[in-house]
This record gives C-alpha cells, sequence and structure tokens, in this order.
C-alpha cells in the first residue's frame, strides 16, 4: 500500500504506464474451462442433498420408498406434503415455526444489539480492565459451547427458567465471535476524528453512537445478525436439553422428535412431513443469505483484514 | 495532553475513562451469567459425588481420576481425535482449493460458485443430518437405489465401521464453504501491486500460490483450524440425531460430548458428567493453544506479510470493494 502511493508521486509517466498495464493483464485474463469443471464437482457435491430434498418432498410416502431418489415420482405431492405439514398433531409445525421466530428475534437481536455496543466500545474506548476483557472473551471461545451444556441446564433449573423460552433465550444473547467482529469492524469503519468532532460539537458518548456511527457499521451488524441468526435458527443442543414440553421446540428439535416417533415401535412413520418440513425449515435462511449477500460479503472482508 | 496525542497519532478518540464500560458491559453482564457462571459451577459439581448412602459429599478430584481410567471417555477421545486428524485436513484443503480457484479470476460465473457452495452452512446441522441419513439410507436412500439398480450391494455407511466416515462427510459437506469463504476473503485483501511484481519477476501461478497467497492467508488457515479442532471435540449434533437412523453402529459414548450428555440425561451422573466436560475443555483449550502458537511462529519465519493496515480508517464503501 505505502510503495503504491509514493510511486505516482516519484515518477508519474511510469505508474500510468503500470496501470494500463494491469487494465490489460485483466482485460486478457484467460478463463479456464477445465478448472470451471473440476470446482464444478464441488458445486455438484454441495447441491445434491438439497437437489435430493426438493425432489422428494414432491413424494408421498409411499412414493419415497418406490422413486429413484434424484428423480421425482408419478404424482407431485408437494402441496399436499406442504398442507400435511402445517397440520399435523394440530399444526404443532406453526408453533415450532413461531417458537424459531421468537427465540431468533429475541436471541439473535438482543446478541447483535450487545455486540455491537460492545465491540464499538472495545474499539474506541480505553478504559481500565480493557485487557482483562479481551484475554477472558478470547479465552471463552475456545471453551466448548456444549462443554457449558449441562452445567447452564443445572443452573437454570434452580433458577426454575427451564422448560421456558428464556432458558433458550438468555444464552444465545451471548456471541464472542460476534464481539470479536464488531470490534475490527469499528475500529476500521469509524475515524476517531468523527467522534471528536462530535464531542466538540457537545454530543453525549451514546447519542453519538447511535446517531453517528451506527449507520456507519451497517455492514458489520448485518454480518453480524445474519450469523447470529443462523446460529439461533440451528441451534438444536441448547433447546433440546432445556425444553421439555413439546409446545416450546423449536423446529430442530421438533423435526428430530418426528424422526424419532418413527424409530419407536409403534409410532407413526412420517417421513415425508419430516422431508417437507426440513425444507420449510431452511428456505428463510437460504433466502435471507441470498439477498443480503452484498452486506454480508463485505463484513466478513472486513472482519478478515487484521487477522 | 494535547501534544502527547499529537505524538502518538492515534486514539484522539480514546480517552481514558469508565465511559467504555457503559458499551462494553451489558455485553460482559450477560457474558458472566452464561459463560463464567457454568464454568465455575461445573468445576464446582466435579468436586463432588452424590451417593446413594451418605447423600452428596466432596470428593476431590476423585471424579478427574475416575474419567481419566475410563475406557469409554478414552474411546470416545480417541474416536473424535481420529476425526480431527482426518476430517478438517481434507475439509481445510477441499474449501482452500475452491477458494484459490475462485479467487484465481479463471472461473466461469465465479460469484455462482462462491454462493451456492456456501450455501449448506445456513442449513441446520439437524436437517443436514437428516437428509445425509436418509440418503445414506438402504430403504429410500440413495445407497438402496443404486444397489438396487446395478445389483450390487455397496457397504452400508451406517454400519458401525463406516458411520464415523459418514459423519465426516455430513460436517465436509456443512463446513467446507463456510471455511472457503474465509479463506476467500483473506485472499482479496492481498494487494495486487505483489501479484503484478511477481508476473514481472516472471513467476507462475503455482509460485504466486505459494509465496504469496499461502503466506498471507495464514491467520485465516490459523483461526479456521482452530475453529475445526474446536468443532470436533464438541461433536454431538450429528452423532446424536444419526442415532435413531442408526441405532446399532452409535453407541451412548461414541464422542465425548455425547458420553457427558448420555451420563447427565440418561445416568444422572451429573458431578461424574461435570468432570468429563471439564477435561475436554481443558484438552481443547491447550490444543486449540498450540495450533495459534505453531501458527504465530511460522507466520513470522515467511518473507512477505500483508501490511496491516491498523490506524487508517476507510469509509464502510471500500471495505467491501472486490480487488478485481
Amino acid at each position: 500500500m505505502t510503495t503504491s502511493v509514493r510511486a505516482p508521486l516519484a515518477q508519474p509517466g511510469a505508474a500510468k504506464a503500470g496501470l494500463t498495464v494491469r487494465a490489460r493483464a485483466r482485460r486478457g485474463r484467460r478463463r479456464s474451462l477445465t478448472l470451471t469443471i473440476l470446482t464444478g464437482i464441488v458445486l455438484v457435491y454441495s447441491l445434491i442433498p438439497l437437489v435430493w430434498l426438493v425432489v422428494n418432498s414432491t413424494k408421498t410416502q409411499a412414493g419415497l420408498f418406490d422413486s429413484f431418489g434424484l428423480w421425482f415420482d408419478g404424482d407431485f405431492a408437494l402441496f399436499g406434503n406442504i398442507a400435511d405439514t402445517l397440520t399435523y398433531d394440530d399444526g404443532i409445525f406453526l408453533r415450532w415455526l413461531g417458537n424459531t421466530l421468537l427465540y431468533v428475534v429475541l436471541g439473535a437481536g438482543g446478541a447483535t444489539f450487545l455486540a455491537v455496543l460492545g465491540g464499538y466500545g472495545l474499539a474506541k474506548f480505553d478504559f481500565p480492565g480493557k485487557r482483562a476483557v479481551f484475554a477472558v472473551v478470547i479465552g471463552a471461545v475456545a471453551v466448548p459451547g456444549t462443554a457449558l451444556a449441562v452445567p447452564t441446564f443445572l443452573m437454570f433449573s434452580r433458577l426454575g427458567l427451564t422448560n421456558t423460552p428464556w432458558s433458550v433465550v438468555i444464552p444465545s444473547l451471548v456471541t464472542p465471535f460476534g464481539l470479536y467482529l464488531m470490534w475490527t469492524f469499528a475500529a476500521e469503519a469509524i475515524p476517531d476524528e468523527l467522534i471528536e468532532a462530535a464531542r466538540v460539537d457537545g454530543a453525549g458518548e451514546f447519542g453519538t453512537f447511535f446517531r453517528i456511527c451506527l449507520p456507519l457499521l451497517a455492514p458489520g451488524i448485518v454480518t453480524v445478525l445474519l450469523f447470529s441468526m443462523v446460529a439461533t435458527w440451528n441451534n438444536y443442543f441448547l433447546p433440546l436439553i432445556m425444553l421439555k414440553n413439546p409446545d416450546w421446540y423449536p423446529l430442530t428439535v421438533g423435526l428430530n422428535s418426528w424422526n424419532e416417533q418413527a424409530g419407536t415401535a409403534g409410532g407413526e412413520p412420517v417421513f415425508n412431513l419430516i422431508i417437507t418440513g426440513s425444507l420449510l425449515t431452511i428456505l428463510p435462511l437460504l433466502a435471507a443469505f441470498l439477498l443480503l449477500q452484498r452486506y454480508w460479503r463485505s463484513g466478513l472482508a472486513a472482519g478478515s483484514v487484521k487477522q | 495532553m494535547a501534544v502527547a496525542r499529537v505524538a502518538t497519532g492515534r486514539g484522539v478518540a480514546r480517552r481514558r475513562s469508565l465511559v467504555g464500560w457503559g458499551f462494553v458491559g451489558p455485553f460482559l453482564a450477560v457474558f458472566a451469567l452464561v459463560f463464567l457462571a457454568p464454568i465455575g459451577y461445573a468445576i464446582y459439581l466435579s468436586l463432588f459425588r452424590n451417593r446413594l448412602i451418605g447423600g452428596n459429599s466432596f470428593v476431590g478430584l476423585d471424579n478427574y481420576t475416575q474419567a481419566l481410567q475410563d475406557s469409554q471417555f478414552w474411546s470416545a477421545l480417541g474416536r473424535v481425535a481420529l476425526f480431527l486428524a482426518v476430517q478438517v485436513p481434507i475439509m481445510l484443503f477441499l474449501a482452500l482449493l475452491v477458494a484459490l480457484a475462485i479467487d484465481s479470476g479463471r472461473l466461469y460465473g465465479k460469484s455462482f460458485f462462491r454462493v451456492t457452495i456456501f450455501l449448506p452452512y445456513a442449513v441446520p446441522a439437524v436437517v443436514a443430518t437428516l437428509m445425509w441419513g436418509f440418503m445414506y439410507g438402504t430403504r429410500f436412500g440413495l445407497i438402496g437405489n443404486i444397489n438396487d439398480a446395478l445389483g450390487v450391494t455397496l457397504p452400508d455407511p451406517l454400519s458401525p465401521d463406516l458411520v464415523l466416515a459418514s459423519i465426516g462427510n455430513i460436517v465436509t459437506w456443512e463446513f467446507a464453504g463456510y471455511n472457503m469463504l474465509i479463506f476467500y476473503s483473506a485472499l482479496r485483501v492481498v494487494p495486487v501491486s505483489l501479484y503484478e511484481a511477481a508476473e514481472i519477476d516472471g513467476a507462475g501461478q503455482f509460485r504466486i500460490i505459494r509465496a504469496i497467497k499461502l503466506p498471507a492467508i495464514r491467520g485465516a488457515l490459523v483461526i479456521a483450524t482452530i475453529f475445526s479442532v474446536i468443532g470436533s471435540f464438541q461433536l454431538f449434533n450429528e452423532p446424536s440425531i444419526l442415532q435413531d437412523i442408526a441405532p446399532n453402529a452409535i453407541t451412548t459414548y461414541f464422542t465425548p460430548n455425547l458420553y457427558a450428555y448420555s451420563l447427565s440425561f440418561s445416568g444422572q451422573q451429573y458431578n461424574y458428567s461435570a468432570a468429563v466436560a471439564i477435561v475436554m475443555a481443558v484438552v481443547t483449550m491447550v490444543i486449540a493453544y498450540v495450533v495459534q502458537l505453531r501458527g504465530m511462529r511460522r507466520e513470522g519465519q515467511t518473507g512477505i506479510r500483508v501490511e496491516r493496515r491498523r490506524g487508517r480508517p476507510r469509509p464502510p464503501a471500500l471495505l467491501g470493494r472486490s480487488r478485481r
């Protein structure tokens, strides 16, 4: 970076020539069919299970057993399957969907808010104990989350929180990775001079943060929000141990309970519902990732600058 | 004070004050409740034992010595160590190859590749495991289809011998794209001028990869390795869900986490389970730390390093700008 800034000052002509060379090289870069096909193998590997899921969500239970897995069966039962999934067992699937949305809004929303606030504080202020905060949070990233689950369950059960939505929401509120990402992002995206200028104008610290800095942090916020949404939406272990009452299950635990039901003696096998339910579970997240690519790609790129 | 600020050239806004706590405090309060308190409680629990006669009593480190002599615990630990040694290198190598291929600019439709290969990350472990589990199945799975169509008998991926490899495939499918994206993001930060200089010096693509690209993303490699190590030792979701599809292949002590879970929720042995969880946390942290140390040391030895841009804030619009 330093050299590329200095060179044009010394020899403007050479720099201009360099630019044309670069432009030509960029235009003349050959695309390779071989490399595209080789990478295409990985692409196919990534897509096959998703294709399988879509294809098989169009089959009746009998069709699942009779037909080839990667092609459609005679009758197209997708809409029937969706209707069955949504109404089975008095519409429990919709209840699970509502629970998942509740956990995502409160858990991922709260986690993002705390991470943005904390990351900004770490990036832009010096305060006593800052080094200790850094050490403890980074150390905590290495502690396996599942190792914490059992003691958290016992603690929450003493507090009477198990089997309530709080037992799933509260542990989701903390994302050390999100804090780290917001920290690096805030350090890059907000010039110190801007904060100083706001201070000179007499703005309070929190007013400065909410009115001036928050908009600048938008790509980072979307990234952290998206990744904590995925973590909460996909959370399985925590709700599995915290919740006994199926009425509070999120989609993940609910789907698995349908699968368990198929495995137990006398349980009704509902494989077509599991498959259709799985498809309905992943669609919102896939859509969110595809629609918000512009934001999370730039947020991730910024987070990786300082590794 | 003003002079000092100018002299250091940074931190104009960084007045040393307690205001920072106002921002970091809320995070830390919840962090203490859901991270620090459970760790403390687990350590406390692990020092006690609940006996039929005599109730709950302090036993010192007995639970730990029991864990270290527990053959089920060792077999679980050995299984995830094997998983770590085989699955993590395969996954990271695959992710690296794809990241280099996309970064090379020689692919047709590179953003389609990037987004599609990343997509499995957004699929919950439960759905990923159910999908693959059904596909592995001989009843209405692809393996069954192939057996019928070709009249052969392929080895059952859900048999006790193969189930660990089958889980490795599921985890690779879930996370290869995520790691690819981390590597790709790190590659984009490399200044174009480095490539130009190398090309003028007559370096070929493979030389550029070895001398510029790999050293440049070493930090990302270390981070991805640490996350994968942690993930391997925590392995729970996939084997636990596959248990219903392949009950004979997966024991209650298949992985250390599954073992701790079974001890707690089937066996009510909370104290011993806490000790197992803490031993695993220590093992994980030690290995993650070793990976980090090795990664750092090697970073110091390489010739070329990506310049740090610390203290040179740019508007966010530039942060995401594509290099090419």
